[in-house]
């Protein structure tokens, strides 16, 4: 006596991503933190030093926010005007920032006031950053000129007019303390060397600059601006890398993962790209609420924070271990049936007598009603709105094997106006999906054959009919379109493949004809 | 053809186990089914065959009880003899020749020495209406007694199972088409009961069973449409009747009281083993999903056993309609071999698709059903007229190791449904694991598909009537989660043409594809090596020839023409014109074996492609087409040396004729190594085999030969290899130590006398052949009379009466070995 088989539902391909380990990892963040600022998130730079705090500059002000506080834990006030480029020297106890009004401030993390105040600009400073050797700071500014400064003498040191539109983004170097490289809206970038008058190397990058970024190494230079991301090889005198063209609006942020491994760029499209650095393939995407002005990752990636054009400010914290260890530990705790069966864990002793008892296997509701042969029950189950919502191959397997009962018909029968359009809503929601048409096909002819006599009675059921239709129609047009693409593809291919075998690309087009002789009934 | 008279064709087993009902026997032990021309007798606790009675020369039609002794049955056959058998030995006593082909025997315990017997009206067998006689068996001494003493009972009834006796063998019932016919044998008188025909909807009233109440004036009958009346008060004409129970909705194929009358058993399509509780008539149990339809139910005479025969070729014992204990499986033929015929690599079973949605493994060496995979993996709904899926491709890679399946389902006014599926070895579990399924893989139906036999690649090629053929490879995704799975490779096609078969040359660097009359060749990287014709006629079958022979490509064609290829020269290299049917190649060896129809026969052509002539020829094999073949390679190789068996060296060769009966060639080295392990095939059936008994019996099998001072003292050569042979055989195959002494005491008998022959090696030798040739013969006919045995010493002449054939021919057997082990030992 064989024990009833259960009904098969077939496991689809997944469509979309593949499940790579790259997007585990990128993947493997909680819920954004949003903060609301006073304007756009111009620039985010994490410090170096122990607690990672990190400098965000929006409107008038500097806020610094500690890893996982959602309040500042300090704020600079003291601008006049915008203020730009917040940015942390590398042991953390200094910061500069641009300003609208032309003034460079430079402050101790831990004072209000600022320490210096760097005049000499004429127009808003966009750009600064500290050199290496820590004693000097770069800026950059609208007024086509950077310039170096002394921070113990707070004078300028020297100044640098090449550049012929605003200057927007600036680098130094971390190896050599007299290098920096800077980038304009006059579509170049230029590489300064700090002991000679001039700049020592020029980058076309033929849109306007917005953001630069040096590879750990320095042997490579990235750069964004109008939609793309270039890669250049410092080392052989600038010579252009890779073009990378994956943003559909105006690039403004680039960052590198912690290892080096991985680029991220930002955008006016809403979107984070992560680009694999060894092929310049995107592998993974982020999508954001706003367009992005400003992106930084802390150390060891354990966050990602996002400045964005409305202000928000969007921080993502990477889950711990422990907490991934407590998913996977709440997944287990979930109620199997297995464990309502008492007894499970009883250990026999010495002298018990063993009793076997065969497993008794669960079946689904419906699987249980078809064993029955209750077959418009088994259909009512499947169509239960959760299951007909989430997976609708449950129900479409469901159809399926009444179809193969030769009993799909009866079921269909004798449904209310409620229970029709039920079925109906589902049609027109499924019918299209490749995966399902050729069941749910019959299962609309059926159900035309059925209910043809009250068509006209209910409005609800005649408005659903009424989409249908529409819904075949245009899924008709589609696929002559396909045909007719496809049509052009074999000429393609015969008119370049020099012998006489053919490849055909596979597309599926089975559902055709189906929707034809649907679209014929009407 | 005389030259060939050494390799014959002969039947393997695997008959119907279903034709008639079977027949448990009174101490429920064994179990005794129709086979063929045979009875065969199972023990109802190891599903295991203990003897195979034969003797019948025609199909076997039907087996009872002798009432009047518990350990005999009747059996009756078209062949116009009924027999009487003794089933615990195995021993044939009496034939009762009627002259007439039976079609159903009856018996009842009130009638004493008279068997009923369903024979034709006319006395031509094309006849369709039949008769129920009463036959009086004389009492006889002989062995073979004439029964002429017939007296017709009932005429014009159904030819199988509709008929039943009642209360105290006081009436018998029958039933055909609308009419329920009752006789009495105290008034020699019948009454017949007709019902409408029913033209209503649904309604078909035509009887299919009966069955009588064994204690009370009831008879229950079973219809077309499902109900089960029960008739009472039927001894008068017009003051019948009738109640109804209805549960099935196909027809009722079987009806059966239990022996108190407590409960009424039926079964039908719906293979549901329905138990209706006599008094309270809307109380019944169900035993579901038993298998196929049920076409027979039988009751042990104690009511503790019930068995059902399934149209799947099946045999289940059920105890007490609670739990099934046992299941005998016979080879599952059903209208067709959807699937070629294939071995598995691995067991060296014979596949072919079984039961609906299944593949049967089939171990030919042990004629036994090893296993049935699932491959549908769907609940199967028995009712007429359903689409099912059914298995139409299966195919094992070189190592056994994939198993690549095809099922479909053509539903009407709809597409057809494909799916193919990849099935896994699984060295834990043994067996096959579903690894992929693809569903819809092509457009159209697939005509065949192979995998590739280069070791370096999994690959699979599929071909379909879309007019493509498409490669699948084994893609290993490591750095996910999901482990290897199959995708699609390569798409191909040759100008619309719809291809027809397929073949990968043994080492796996070509595939050649047939295009309707064009024959392509690929290279592993699709690319299109050559295109090979020979109008008119579609290729049917291609073949690369293997190991010296791999050069030559052969295809038939549908136009009569058998084509050779050289592929180095890419030309024709011979064709001849015959119509080839069916084109097999031996994987082991370089021969091809061709079956040709020719005016309503089949003839057999082996030959390798190289040479001109064939190694063998066989004409008018069967009648009709041979539909199915396949070479399966032996476990041992033989021996032989004459010139034209040695194409069954290696591998032997099967096939189906056109009424689905599975042949084989078989020669006469092999029968000689048959003989020899048949003699081992005994199994004590009266200790069910266990474990325990496997371990103990052999331990006291030792104890025995240990203890036996004869066998201790007695320093004879050929009696201490007897010793080594008791010795070394495994227990659980030995027969009984009682059968084994009498035996093993004659052959030392034997070996006394056998002194005058030790000296003339030579004339014993040539004895010893003689010897096989009659037991062949025997094989084939166990009613030969004993001439042969003349020739043999006194000292088996004097046990002579009391022995049965069957101890005569094993008796034999053993001495023959007595004898070569001697000679080889003199030899040394």
């Amino acid at each position: 006596m064989a024990s009833f088989k259960s009904t098969k539902i077939p496991i689809y391909p997944k469509l979309g991503e593949k499940v790579t380990p790259d997007t585990l990892y990128w993947k493997n963040y909680k819920a954004p933190v949003q903060i609301k600022e006073f304007g756009a998130v111009t620039s985010i730079d994490f410090s170096s030093l122990a607690p990672h705090n990190y400098a965000v500059t929006a409107s008038t002000r500097i806020h610094i926010y500690g890893p996982f506080s959602t309040e500042p834990v300090k704020t600079f006030t003291r601008f006049k005007d915008t203020a730009y480029s917040g940015k942390f020297r590398s042991d953390g106890q200094l910061l500069v920032a641009g300003c609208e009004d032309s003034m460079v401030r430079l402050f101790d993390v831990s004072g209000k006031v600022a320490l210096r105040v760097f005049k000499g600009h004429t127009k808003g400073v966009h750009v600064t950053d500290f050199t290496s050797d820590c004693y000097h700071i770069l800026t950059g500014s609208d007024d086509y000129t950077c310039r170096l400064w002394d921070i113990p003498n707070s004078t300028e040191l020297t100044s640098y007019k090449e550049h012929t539109d605003y200057i927007r983004c600036g680098i130094t170097s971390k190896l050599n303390r007299d290098i920096f490289i800077t980038g304009s809206y006059d579509h170049t970038l230029r590489m300064f060397d700090a002991r000679v008058e001039k700049s020592v190397m020029t980058m076309d990058h033929s849109q306007p600059v917005e953001s630069v970024l040096l590879y750990p190494s320095e042997g490579l230079l990235v750069s964004a601006g109008g939609r793309y991301v270039k890669v250049w090889d410092l080392l052989k005198g600038g010579q252009p890398l890779v073009s990378l063209k994956n943003h559909h609006k105006t690039v403004t942020c680039l960052s590198l993962s912690s290892n080096g491994q991985r680029l991220l760029s930002a955008s006016l499209d809403r979107h984070v790209k992560i680009y694999n650095t060894t092929n310049y393939k995107v592998v993974h995407n982020f999508d954001y609420a706003a367009s992005i002005l400003s992106l930084a990752l802390a150390p060891d990636d354990e966050s990602i924070v996002v400045g964005m054009t409305n202000g928000v400010l969007s921080i993502k914290h990477r889950k711990s271990p422990e907490e991934k260890r407590e998913m996977a530990g709440k997944q287990r705790m979930q109620p199997v049936y297995r464990i309502f069966v008492k007894g499970r864990n009883y250990v026999p002793k010495k002298d018990d007598f063993l009793v076997s008892k065969p497993v008794k296997s669960h079946l689904a509701k419906y699987d249980k009603q078809l064993k029955k042969f209750n077959i418009s029950k088994a259909l009512d189950t499947a169509l239960e709105s959760w299951r007909r919502n989430r997976k609708p191959e449950i129900t479409v397997a469901v159809m399926k094997e009444l179809d193969r009962r030769g009993t799909l018909k009866n079921a269909l029968a004798g449904r209310d106006e409620q229970n029709l359009s039920q079925l109906l809503n589902f049609l027109i929601g499924n019918v299209v999906d490749p995966r399902f048409t050729p069941v749910l096909v019959t299962a609309t002819e059926m159900i035309l054959d059925i209910y043809q006599a009250v068509v006209g009675q209910s409005s609800v059921v005649d408005r659903q009919l009424v989409r249908l239709q529409e819904l075949v129609e245009r899924e008709v047009d589609y696929q002559q379109d396909l045909l007719e693409v496809l049509g052009m593809l074999d000429t393609l291919f015969a008119a370049s493949l020099p012998r006489k075998e053919y490849t055909v690309p596979i597309v599926i087009l089975s559902i055709l004809p189906k929707c034809a002789l649907v679209h014929q009934r009407w | 053809m005389v030259a060939h008279a050494e390799i014959r064709v002969v039947h393997l087993s695997g008959s119907k186990i279903n034709f008639r009902e079977p027949v448990i026997t009174n101490d429920s032990r064994f179990l005794l089914c129709a086979s063929g021309e045979s009875v065969k007798v199972y023990s109802s606790s190891s599903e295991e065959c203990v003897h195979d009675l034969q003797g019948h020369t025609d199909l076997v039609s039907g087996i009872v009880r002798n009432p009047s002794n518990h350990l005999q049955v009747y059996s009756c056959s078209a062949d116009g003899t009924v027999r009487l058998w003794d089933f615990t030995d195995g021993i044939l006593i009496k034939t009762f020749i009627i002259g007439y082909p039976i079609y159903s025997i009856y018996v009842s315990e009130n009638h004493g020495g008279v068997v009923f017997v369903v024979v034709p009206m006319a006395n031509d067998k094309s006849s369709e209406l039949f008769q129920l006689v009463a036959v009086h068996l004389p009492l006889s001494g002989d062995q073979e007694v004439e029964a002429r003493e017939l007296s017709a009972v009932l005429c014009d009834v159904s030819p199988s199972g509709a008929a039943s006796f009642g209360r105290k063998g006081e009436y018998i019932a029958a039933v055909k088409g609308l009419q329920l016919e009752v006789f009495f044998f105290k008034k020699q008188k019948s009454h017949r009961f007709f019902l409408k025909s029913g033209n209503k909807k649904g309604a078909k009233n035509a009887f299919t069973c009966v069955s009588c109440h064994p204690k009370e004036d009831c008879i229950a009958t079973g219809h077309e449409d499902g109900k089960i009346r029960l008739w009472r008060n039927f001894n008068q004409k017009k003051e019948y009747t009738y109640s109804t129970l209805h549960w099935h909705h196909g027809a009722v194929n079987t009806l059966q009281f239990t022996p108190e009358g407590t409960n009424l058993l039926s079964g039908g399509i719906e293979s549901v083993l329905v138990q209706w509780h006599y008094t309270q008539e809307n109380q019944k149990d169900f035993l579901p999903r038993l298998g196929g339809a049920i076409t027979h139910i039988a009751v042990s005479p104690d009511g503790s056993l019930f068995c059902t025969s399934h149209s799947d070729n099946k045999i289940t014992i059920i105890q007490s309609c609670v739990k099934v204990s046992a299941i005998i499986q016979g080879l599952v033929k059903g209208e067709g071999v959807r699937t070629d015929l294939t071995i598995d690599p691995r067991s060296k079973a014979l596949v072919l698709n079984g039961k609906p949605g299944h593949l049967q493994f089939y171990s030919l060496h042990r004629d036994k059903l090893l296993y049935n995979l699932d491959i549908v993996q769907q609940e199967y709904i028995h009712e007429e007229g359903l689409d099912q899926f059914e298995v139409v491709k299966a195919a094992f890679d070189t190592r056994g190791d994939w198993l690549a399946t095809v099922e479909e389902r053509t539903q009407k006014g709809s597409e057809l449904e494909i799916n193919l599926k990849l099935w896994v070895y699984d060295e834990q579990t043994q067996s096959f694991m579903l690894n992929t399924t693809v569903i819809a893989p092509h457009e159209d139906q697939i005509t065949a598909m192979c995998f590739s036999p280069s070791p370096e690649t999994t690959m699979l090629v599929t071909i379909s009537f879309d007019g493509h053929f498409k490669a699948w490879l084994l893609a290993d995704h490591s750095d996910t989660k999901e482990g290897a799975s199959w995708s699609c490779d390569f798409v191909g096609g040759y100008h619309h043409l719809k291809p027809g078969c397929c073949c990968f040359s043994a080492d796996g660097s070509l595939l050649a594809v047939g295009f309707q009359e064009v024959v392509t060749v690929w290279s592993p990287s699709w690319e299109l090596l050559t295109t090979l014709s020979q109008p008119p006629g579609a290729i049917r079958d291609l073949c690369f020839g293997r190991l010296s022979c791999s050069k030559y490509l052969l295809g038939t064609s549908t136009k009569n023409q058998l084509c050779c290829w050289n592929l180095l020269t890419c030309s024709l290299e011979w064709s001849t014109p015959v119509d080839v049917s069916l084109l097999q190649a031996d994987p082991l060896s370089e021969n091809m074996a061709a079956f040709c129809s020719q005016s309503g026969c089949s003839d057999l052509f082996v030959f390798k492609p190289g040479e001109p002539r064939p190694l063998y020829s066989q004409k008018a094999l069967c009648t009709g087409k041979v539909q199915r073949a396949v070479f399966a390679p032996r476990d041992q190789m033989l021996e032989s040396c004459e010139e034209h068996a040695q194409w069954l060296n290696r591998s032997q060769l099967y096939f189906f004729t056109q009424h689905m009966d599975l042949m084989t060639f078989s020669t006469k080295t092999e029968e000689d190594r048959l003989l020899a392990s048949s003699k081992r095939l005994m199994v004590d059936d009266s200790v069910a085999v266990t474990p325990f008994y496997l371990l103990l019996g052999k331990h006291r099998q030792h104890q025995e030969a240990l203890t036996n001072p004869m066998a201790e003292r007695i320093q004879l050569p050929q009696g201490s290899i007897a010793i080594k042979e008791l010795l070394y055989t495994p227990a659980h195959v030995l027969p009984s130590a009682s059968f084994l002494c009498s035996m093993f005491v004659r052959s030392l008998l034997i070996s006394s006398s056998s002194a005058s022959e030790e000296k003339e090696p030579v004339e014993e030798e040539m004895e010893s052949e003689e010897e096989d040739s009659e037991g062949e013969a025997e094989l084939r006919d166990a009613r030969q009379d004993l001439g042969g045995s003349a020739a043999w010493g006194p000292g088996e002449e004097l046990g002579a009466p009391a022995l049965t054939k069957a101890q005569e021919r094993e008796l034999r057997r053993v001495k023959h070995f007595d004898h070569s082990w001697l000679s080889s030992v003199l030899e040394c």
